[in-house]
């Protein structure tokens, strides 16, 4: 390499660079500050310069992130950030575009918009911060809320069949989908690095924790005591094994996932393995079904699928009819059709 | 009458046939939705530009694709004036009505003037059409009916039948052909070229010989038609129009649009964003620009209208120039991200095809009705500027305009336009490029050192401060991608200068004020009002956007009977030109036209405290000159109001 190269490489970044100067304004111990956290150290690992990055966020209180990243940021209007970006990525396909959005904001007013950027495998990279409450509105039920949920606008507890976020995605097909919890640093930043690489949107939930609302909701998987039990980490072309003493596995029981105990005859070969390559959504999409406290919930990449996408197809249709047709001349298009000449 | 025994009239002994010369017609297709009557109208549009009338056009079609065959809710009709003078207007009554169907007869047989002429197609006359169209019997035996107007009972179904013969097309494919037919004899009568269509044929069913040899024929069936049998004993000649010199084309106010955004992107050296969902009668500018990619232009059909109005503040905070287009229910939508474009104060242009309303109204009718909606319809204080072309030809230069405005000042603009200017077509003078005014664009220049920790109290990160104000109030369009102007906007309100979210009561005042101030400033940036007409007296007209052409034409009438009125016709709908307040004071009276219940008086009622009288039309069609005419005199004559 020569020394001229050294000279242009980009400048190395550390996660401080990433930081704003703004007064960060969430509750204390609020789970969106380690994501937070794990955000900024994960951006400068990936060779991108800090202009080009560009945060756009909705409405709550996840929302408020784009405005702690020193990156350019858009913090708009409820639901609308996976909109938004799109109008950034399409415009300007070679920026990385980060969604910032949580369970109220991307499920419930902005869920249109959601399905649409899934389908449509816009390059975006999108965490949806899924605590199960309205916090900003100050603690009513959210769309993921478990039936049942007391909350300030439903005393007698929810009546709502929540929806999945996972499962949402998967049924939109999304090229990639993963899950992590906010405190457990190690594998929320390999979720947000492979999301980060994604090519196509990356939709990545964080079970957060609303300390004021909610606190807790996510117990179960976030408390190293218990969550071993509770949680299953999902790793490529390995079986589906969990528990204190990793006792216990995931195994397929015609399209009926069953929770086995290994020995007696069982060993792990008889377990599901997990393929996050397959294109067929449908292995995916049983997992995501998977629910506390039936199942151990499945940790990490889902799914990891390669797809056309939506904001390079666009650019390629351009730059193809300009190829063919040579860039736009204005008087050959104000002259085209059927003209006469009054002299 | 095959098409081996038609001889070209041209070649044929000349019967003699008179031809006489007039100044101005109005002929009208109409017939059943599935007719091909808009085709009609296009093509004798077409022809008569190209021969170098001065055409002005109306389509009217139902919103129903296709209503059930054969009733008065499925009829679709083409109103075509054409000329050898300037025209402004389709023309208030019919000279020339032609219907294929007795429900287009009933709906469309009061506006034909007395004495007029009217062609049918009598094969369609019969019980179960005229049940259909509500006739106890049949009006074409009905002598008195008959006698006021020159009627020409032509079999057109039977006629195109025989003239599409050996061609192996189906009764259904062949009767398809009968609006060719039509088109052929009006051709005829008007001594008109039938070349354009007979390429235009030729070419859109290259695929299928057969059919572009059927209606060929039909085309030409119609010509013979005219030329051989005693019914038509005259046609007519109108000769070209004294335009002013240059190359014309014919558009519509939709293509104009389409025309004048990828101008604009290219004069301000950009690219042009559009988001779009569909939505009559806008669609066609999405259509327009979605095959003008040669131009950089990306074109995103949204999943909804609030997709669409976010993803234009996504590409405008990217720097493309960043536009959408709608009507009124989409307008709607649109209103919580057109405030946001409002907050963060970036570049957009909202295109508002305006249609009848309230809801979803008439989708395919005319109406001014949304220049309130334009006006007030976001939350809290949200002042935007708003340009209302005044006919086809103008949205060329009218969305330039909004273009430019919206970058000076960044700030979304509104543009108006209505379903008559959208779909009407007139001709158009062709611009050279060249001669267009650039637009300027300036991006704040990255920084690579990184700033200094002591920053000014109150700066922003990097020391970059995106609400820091120029002379025209407007904010710097730092983009992404350029390092060292890291920032961040949103829809919370923001210190100026340094844009931290600030909810300090002051701020706010000042902040309110201050986007206030920044768009009533557009004023001394646009050119001033000006009126045709006394500079002062009794009365003065004043109107906006696609009633220009009625309104013009209504004055010039009055001024011509040495009446003391003036018009004054306002493309800049906020803020106002600086001198419209003196000019409304000048006169005794003022008298607001306007297709709604009377927006317009209402902004000028409140701003300037003059009593102005109305002229409303709320019907979902454009004004007639005469209503215009009629309400001048009576004011003039003190009937008011």
């Amino acid at each position: 390499m020569s020394t001229d190269s050294i000279d242009s490489a980009l400048p190395i970044l550390t996660a401080k660079d990433f930081a704003s100067d703004q007064e960060i304004r969430w509750c204390p111990r609020c789970g969106d500050y380690a994501i937070l956290a794990q955000m900024k150290k994960v951006l400068p690992t990936l060779g991108i310069p800090r202009e080009d990055f560009v945060f756009v966020s909705g409405i709550g209180c996840s929302s408020r992130f784009p405005y702690y990243m020193n990156t350019y940021g858009f913090h708009s209007i409820h639901g609308r950030a996976p909109a938004i970006a799109s109008g950034v990525k399409v415009s300007r396909p070679e920026l990385q575009v980060w969604v910032i959005t949580g369970d109220g904001d991307a499920l419930s007013i902005g869920g249109n918009h959601l399905m649409h950027m899934l389908r449509r495998n816009m390059d975006l990279k999108v965490v949806l911060f899924n605590n199960q409450i309205y916090g900003l509105t100050k603690g009513q039920y959210s769309p993921t809320s478990p039936p049942g949920s007391r909350t300030k606008s439903t005393p007698n507890g929810s009546i709502d069949n929540p929806v999945s976020a996972l499962c949402y995605a998967i049924g939109s097909e999304a090229t990639f989908v993963a899950r992590s919890v906010d405190v457990d640093i190690k594998h929320l930043t390999m979720v947000l690095e492979r999301a980060a690489h994604h090519k196509g949107t990356a939709f990545v939930e964080v079970y957060q924790d609303c300390n004021v609302f909610n606190h807790d909701a996510f117990l179960y998987a976030s408390d190293k005591s218990i969550k071993a039990d509770h949680v299953v980490f999902l790793e490529h072309g390995k079986p589906l094994v969990f528990g204190k003493e990793v006792k216990k596995g995931i195994r397929l029981n015609g399209m009926h996932p069953e929770i086995v105990e290994l020995g007696k005859g069982i060993n792990e070969d008889d377990l599901l393995f997990h393929d996050e390559k397959m294109l067929e959504p449908s292995l995916a999409f049983l997992l995501a079904r998977m629910r506390h406290p039936e199942f151990p919930e499945p940790m990490g990449v889902f799914r990891d699928v390669s797809a056309p996408i939506y904001d390079k197809l666009v650019k390629e249709q351009v730059d193809t009819v300009i190829a063919k047709k040579g860039p736009g001349n204005l008087d050959a298009l104000f002259n085209s059709g059927d003209t006469w000449v009054v002299t | 009458m095959s098409s081996s025994t038609v001889v070209p009239p041209e070649q044929q002994q000349q019967p003699e046939k008179r031809r006489e010369q007039l100044e101005s017609v109005v002929i009208r297709f109409c017939g059943d939705s599935g007719d091909g009557m808009q085709l009609a109208g296009t093509q004798f549009t077409n022809a008569s530009a190209v021969f170098g009338n001065d055409v002005s056009t109306l389509p009217d079609f139902p919103a129903e694709i296709r209503a059930p065959i054969g009733t008065i809710a499925g009829v679709s009709g083409y109103q075509i004036n054409f000329s050898s003078e300037d025209i402004f207007t389709p023309g208030d009554f019919v000279d020339t009505l032609v219907a294929m169907n007795p429900a287009a007869l009933k709906s469309n047989v009061g506006d034909l003037r007395r004495g007029g002429t009217l062609i049918v197609n009598e094969d369609e006359f019969e019980k179960s059409n005229l049940f259909k169209a509500g006739y106890p019997s049949n009006p074409l035996l009905d002598g008195e009916f008959m006698s006021k107007y020159q009627v020409h009972k032509v079999p057109m179904t039977r006629l195109t039948r025989d003239a599409v013969e050996g061609l192996g097309l189906s009764l259904k494919d062949a009767d398809r052909c009968k609006n060719f037919f039509a088109l052929g004899l009006v051709f005829w009568l008007y001594d008109r070229n039938r070349k354009s269509t007979e390429d235009w044929i030729t070419d859109k069913f290259k695929k299928n010989p057969a059919v572009a040899e059927a209606n060929l024929r039909a085309l030409r069936g119609g010509v013979n038609f005219g030329f051989s049998t005693e019914s038509f004993t005259t046609h007519y000649n109108v000769p070209a129009a004294k335009l002013a010199p240059g190359k014309y084309r014919k558009i519509t106010g939709n293509e104009a649009t389409a025309f004048g955004l990828v101008t604009a992107a290219r004069l301000a050296g950009k690219d042009l964003f559009f988001s779009g969902y569909p939505i009559t009668p806008a669609s066609d500018i999405l259509h327009e620009l979605a095959s003008m990619k040669e131009f950089g232009v990306r074109t995103f059909q949204a999943e909804d209208e609030i997709a669409a109005m976010s993803a234009v503040c996504g590409a405008a905070f990217s720097g493309a120039i960043a536009i959408t287009a709608s009507s009124g229910p989409g307008i709607c939508l649109k209103g919580e991200a057109m405030g946001l474009g409002v907050m963060t104060e970036l570049p957009m242009v909202i295109i508002d095809v305006q249609r009848g309303g309230p809801s979803t109204g008439l989708p395919t009718k005319t109406e001014q009705s949304d220049l309130l909606l334009a006006m007030f319809g976001r939350n809290g204080d949200s002042p935007l500027p708003i340009v209302a072309a005044s006919g086809p030809g103008d949205c060329f230069y009218a969305v330039q305009e909004a273009v430019r405005i919206a970058v000076e000042f960044m700030t979304p603009v509104i543009f108006l336009s209505d379903g008559y200017i959208a779909n009407g077509a007139e001709p158009w003078m062709i611009p050279k490029a060249a001669d267009l005014k650039p637009i300027v664009i300036k991006h704040p220049a990255g920084k690579i050192d990184k700033p200094s920790p002591e920053q000014v109290e109150g700066e922003g990160t990097n020391g970059f401060l995106p609400y820091l104000r120029n002379e025209k109030l407007a904010r710097p369009w730092a983009i992404p991608g350029t390092p060292g102007l890291e920032h961040r906007i949103g829809g919370l309100e923001k210190a100026d200068i340094t844009g931290n979210i600030d909810y300090s009561p002051a701020n706010h005042h000042h902040m309110v004020q201050t986007r206030m101030k920044k768009v009533a400033g557009v004023a001394d940036y646009i050119p001033l009002q000006d009126v045709e007409g006394p500079e002062s007296g009794e009365l003065l007209v004043l109107s906006w956007g696609g009633t220009f052409g009625a309104v013009r034409t209504a004055v010039r009438t009055a001024i011509g009977r040495k009446k003391s009125v003036a018009h004054a016709h306002l493309r800049y709908m906020n803020p106002f030109p600086k001198n419209l307040e003196e000019i409304v004071k000048r006169y005794k009276k003022v008298l607001v036209a306007e297709l709604n219940t009377g927006q317009l008086r209402l902004l000028i009622r409140a701003k300037f405290l003059v009593d102005a009288i109305g002229l409303n039309k709320i019907q979902g069609k454009p004004f007639l000159v005469n209503e215009i005419v009629e309400k001048i005199d009576a004011i003039l004559e003190g009937q008011t109001p």
